[in-house]
């Protein structure tokens, strides 16, 4: 298991040719209390820094971008009917969506655990 | 650290050591929330939030002639105003549209109005300009609280005793802890509460004192923001401008009856023949379906895909557990009831006319039961 993230405050956690993608602690507290959650469904097909879901937050719409190129295999059904994992549990419970990676050399973009604290500490 | 610009309120280091994120609105820096958006707005109907609205504007209007003058400029009858009672009221331009919405209290010899922050600067210079007569004092070195929630009367009776008094819509001065305030019993949160003005030397003490109280706790914009939704009450710039009138956006309850009749009110024309004829379009509550916020900027559809309306404010309702907006929607959709579709960043959303507030007021009205 490897651990990645992005500028865009997101998290990727790859099991084989599986990416499991949530938002960072981070992201969450900047956030605020997330009160809905839209994740991409089954079988679609996303590209790396394309749109794949939307969280609302009580202040505001953000959208959650795919890391990484693929397939949608899964969307966490869990977050329809309690978003607020995602403030809770951001990087457990409360994941977004799982990829099939279609491009491995696609996570060679992305940042280390080291490398994000390091970025969120430049913010 | 502030942006070049943007002020600070007096109590600019008070809300930082109390954990607020500050974010730039109405040229201030202010603290958009401290625990948490949703937390703060429980908070405040379940017990007492302190506000510092202090960016607000709080104005004196003097002199002889000062009733005669602002009825020149608001649609309100002063004239049956009595001391220590607040009015709600609008500053109209010559086409009804809406300048500003605002709080006019008699207070002995003078009127004291509170003013949007965003737009006090625009209103004092169209006061003095309409009024020449007469002073229009900025009252600068003025804060202003608010203390909001079911208990906040039990809160600030103990720092100020006799406010329990006081009902909705009317204030008086009182002596909070040897400091002196100006109290009116109202607010922006549908529940009932307390405005508080003091001078901004005294407010950070005035803000310990009800910020150690056990049922208070500060609360932010944000929480203010659903707050207002939920007790729908409109938000100058958003769900009013100068391109709305209070018959479109359901104000009529500030335009007085003795002044509908007479007029010598801006705007008064267009608005005698709104209240008659109606208008194409009118501020409404709606109930979204699901729990997708619809905010503003949205569009209202009708059947064949056009734009017919706009949402002015939308938000999750956090008493509600839902999606609720206000919108202008064509006055013959305006039923509560009838089904509108609305539109946003390419999705559909379904919902319906619903009546206003979306949660029930609180106020403490005269004669009312305890």
């Amino acid at each position: 298991m490897s651990l990645y993230f992005t500028k865009e405050h997101e998290w990727i956690k790859v099991e084989g040719d599986i990416a499991t993608v949530g938002i960072t602690d981070f992201a969450q507290a900047q956030l605020g209390d997330i009160v809905f959650v839209e994740v991409p469904e089954a079988g679609r097909q996303v590209t790396q820094g394309g749109e794949a879901a939307v969280v609302e937050s009580v202040k505001a719409a953000s959208d959650v971008y795919a890391p990484v190129s693929g397939e949608i295999v899964e969307g966490n059904a869990a977050l329809e009917n309690d978003p607020s994992l995602v403030n809770t549990a951001p990087e457990g419970e409360g994941w977004f969506f799982k990829i099939r990676l279609s491009d491995n050399h696609q996570l060679s973009d992305l940042m280390s655990a080291d490398q994000y604290k390091a970025f969120v500490d430049s913010q | 650290m502030s942006d070049a610009g943007e002020r600070t309120l007096p109590l600019d280091a008070w809300h930082r050591a109390k954990g607020a994120r500050m974010v730039p609105f109405a040229g201030y820096q202010m603290p958009i929330q401290y625990d948490g958006i949703m937390a703060e707005h429980k908070w405040t109907r379940e017990n007492a939030g302190l506000f510092d609205v202090s960016h607000m504007g709080q104005l004196v209007v003097a002199g002889d002639g000062a009733e005669k003058s602002l009825e020149e400029v608001l649609p309100a009858d002063l004239s049956i105003l009595k001391d220590g009672r607040l009015r709600y009221s609008l500053l109209l331009t010559e086409d009804g549209g809406i300048i500003d919405d605002l709080m006019v209290t008699r207070r002995g010899d003078h009127f004291y109005l509170v003013v949007n922050g965003a737009t006090k600067e625009g209103d004092i210079a169209h006061l003095q300009e309409r009024m020449p007569a007469v002073v229009v004092d900025h009252m600068k070195e003025q804060a202003l609280l608010a203390l909001q929630g079911p208990k906040a009367v039990d809160a600030l009776s103990r720092a100020a005793p006799g406010v329990e008094a006081l009902t909705f819509m009317t204030g008086g001065t009182f002596d909070i802890e040897g400091v002196p305030a100006w109290i009116s019993r109202s607010g922006y949160t549908g529940e009932d509460g307390f405005e508080i003005s003091v001078q901004a030397k005294d407010v950070e003490a005035v803000a310990n004192l009800l910020a150690s109280q056990p049922e208070v706790k500060p609360i932010g914009l944000g929480a203010r923001d659903s707050l207002r939704l939920e007790a729908g009450l409109p938000l100058y710039g958003h769900d009013l401008d100068v391109n709305t009138t209070p018959v479109e956006a359901d104000l009529t309850f500030a335009l007085s009856k003795r002044r509908r009749e007479e007029g010598g009110f801006p705007g008064w024309h267009r608005i005698a023949s709104e209240l008659q004829n109606g208008t194409i379009l009118k501020r409404v509550g709606l109930a979204v379906e699901g729990r997708q916020p619809v905010r503003e900027g949205a569009m209202v559809m009708d059947g064949e895909g056009n734009e017919v309306g706009r949402v002015t404010s939308g938000g999750f309702s956090p008493t509600l557990e839902s999606a609720i907006a206000m919108a202008y929607v064509p006055t013959a959709s305006a039923e509560p009831g009838n089904a509108i579709t609305l539109a946003q960043r390419g999705k559909i959303f379904q919902a319906r006319v619903v009546p206003m507030p979306f949660v029930p007021h609180k106020y403490q009205r005269k004669g009312a039961q305890k």
